[in-house]
């Protein structure tokens, strides 16, 4: 596995909120205006930092849901867990004007830059779909024809992200083609029932194998096993597969 | 000097428990993986040292679980900042591997399959501090923890107990693995936080 640029940028940053927006019953996007932000790359993530009155801290990684725009300007989404430290407090404290630290970018693997121009097939299971957002709309922030295909796997309709722009994105011509996968609760009329990701859908909501696209798979660690053993079994190359994993207490989104 | 977050107040971890700086304690057991999981049939397994160009040493699944082997009991810190405490494994330790191994090279590049690297200095992987580990709380090693064998070197971020291990190369001198080249520490010691390159 070739390496990629190192991206180690420590430095902690402040970070004021300038919208919030929900996502969903579960989650929020905070903007972020972040003073001296260096720029990143589509997929990288943040450490944000919480700091109480009497000095106790905690830090948690999120994923960047924003293109690389340089106006110091990101975005985040965060997925309220039900006993997590910091996301319900990202999610239902945090107000417009609050001040947050924050540094990063971080990681310089599970990244997509412009210049590529293989195919794309993008792999979301829940909240994982956070840092492959920030490759879509890198894509069409660079301009690139890059062809991208998004296959997401989410509870129900009611649990999707960035709902309206998904739809509008796929309504266009040469854009990105989206497969949904419904888990638990199907939209009336929808032709597969509820369940987990398959080989019939693999099959259906991916590129082939012989396009030789590049892969990135993010999600919770049994829905990236999962997927991850699909696409090999469909003839992918696992050197193209690239990977990004949460565990139900690693608060990575 | 740190920005305090209106109505944040945390949740406190007991007294009793010593974590690294800046990590939290979770109970389960979360995966961190660049790439797919390798599924490793143990007709295939081989773990091999050698010095950059000869191999030195090398074992079957069969004569390496013939080896003499320790449970070890540990806690573990993972970069992405969760500790978990009182783990416990079973493991053949690095120091019954090296035993007749005679070397000045001071570094070794640990090898997996899947193509992942780590790095570690010899001394950190001598006198008790790493194993071949290939059960975890009783039983075998499951495949996304690194099964059928992974390296434990428990002292260092949990990066650098490299999953599905196969192999150790000794080196001259020190050389960065596969999250090294991505900014990660070359050496990583959770109680010095050294998390990225640049700390």
């Amino acid at each position: 596995m070739a390496g990629t640029a190192v991206l180690g940028r420590v430095t902690w940053r402040a970070a004021k909120v300038v919208a919030v927006h929900d996502e969903t019953a579960t989650a929020r996007t905070l903007a972020l205006a972040v003073r001296d932000w260096p720029g990143h790359v589509a997929g990288q993530h943040v450490d944000v930092r919480l700091t109480a009155p009497d000095g106790y801290s905690a830090v948690r990684s999120y994923s960047i849901a924003s293109a690389p725009i340089s106006d110091g300007r990101i975005e985040i989404t965060v997925e309220r867990l039900p006993n997590g430290e910091v996301s319900p407090y990202l999610t239902q404290e945090v107000m417009v004007g609050d001040e947050l630290e924050l540094r990063g970018p971080i990681g310089g693997w599970f990244v997509w830059r412009c210049e590529q121009m293989e195919p794309i097939q993008l792999v979301a299971g829940g909240s994982g779909i956070v840092p492959l957002m920030a490759m879509i709309r890198s894509r069409r922030s660079a301009g690139s024809s890059a062809p991208f295909r998004l296959l997401y796997s989410v509870g129900g309709p009611e649990k999707v992200f960035y709902r309206d722009e998904l739809r509008a994105l796929s309504n266009q011509g040469d854009s990105v083609v989206i497969t949904y996968a419904y888990t638990r609760v199907t939209p009336k009329d929808w032709p597969r029932p509820a369940g987990r990701i398959d080989a019939p859908l693999i099959a259906m909501g991916t590129w082939p194998s012989t396009l030789r696209p590049t892969s990135y798979v993010c999600g919770p660690t049994s829905f990236v096993e999962q997927a991850t053993d699909l696409l090999i079994a469909a003839g992918h190359d696992r050197e193209r597969i690239r990977t990004e994993r949460f565990g139900a207490t690693g608060e990575r989104k | 000097m740190a920005i305090i977050s209106r109505g944040f107040s945390g949740r406190r971890i007991p007294a009793d428990a010593k974590l690294p700086p800046g990590q939290y304690l979770t109970t389960d057991f979360p995966v961190l993986s660049a790439g797919p999981t390798p599924h490793i049939s143990l007709d295939r397994w081989e773990f091999t040292i050698d010095d950059g160009s000869n191999v030195l040493k090398r074992w079957d699944w069969k004569s390496f679980r013939e080896l003499p082997s320790e449970t070890i009991t540990t806690d573990l810190h993972c970069v992405t900042r969760w500790s978990k405490l009182g783990t416990s494994w079973e493991g053949v330790s690095l120091d019954v591997l090296l035993a007749d191994v005679k070397t000045d090279l001071p570094y070794a590049m640990f090898r997996s399959y899947g193509d992942y690297t780590t790095n570690l200095p010899l001394k950190d992987v001598m006198n008790k501090q790493a194993w071949i580990a290939f059960k975890y709380g009783g039983a075998d090693l499951e495949p996304e923890h690194g099964g059928p064998a992974r390296l434990l070197v428990p002292h260092l971020y949990l990066w650098k107990s490299a999953k599905w291990v196969k192999g150790l190369s000794l080196m001259p001198h020190d050389k960065p693995g596969f999250w090294e080249s991505l900014g990660y520490h070359i050496y990583g010691d959770p109680w010095r936080e050294q998390r990225y390159s640049e700390e």
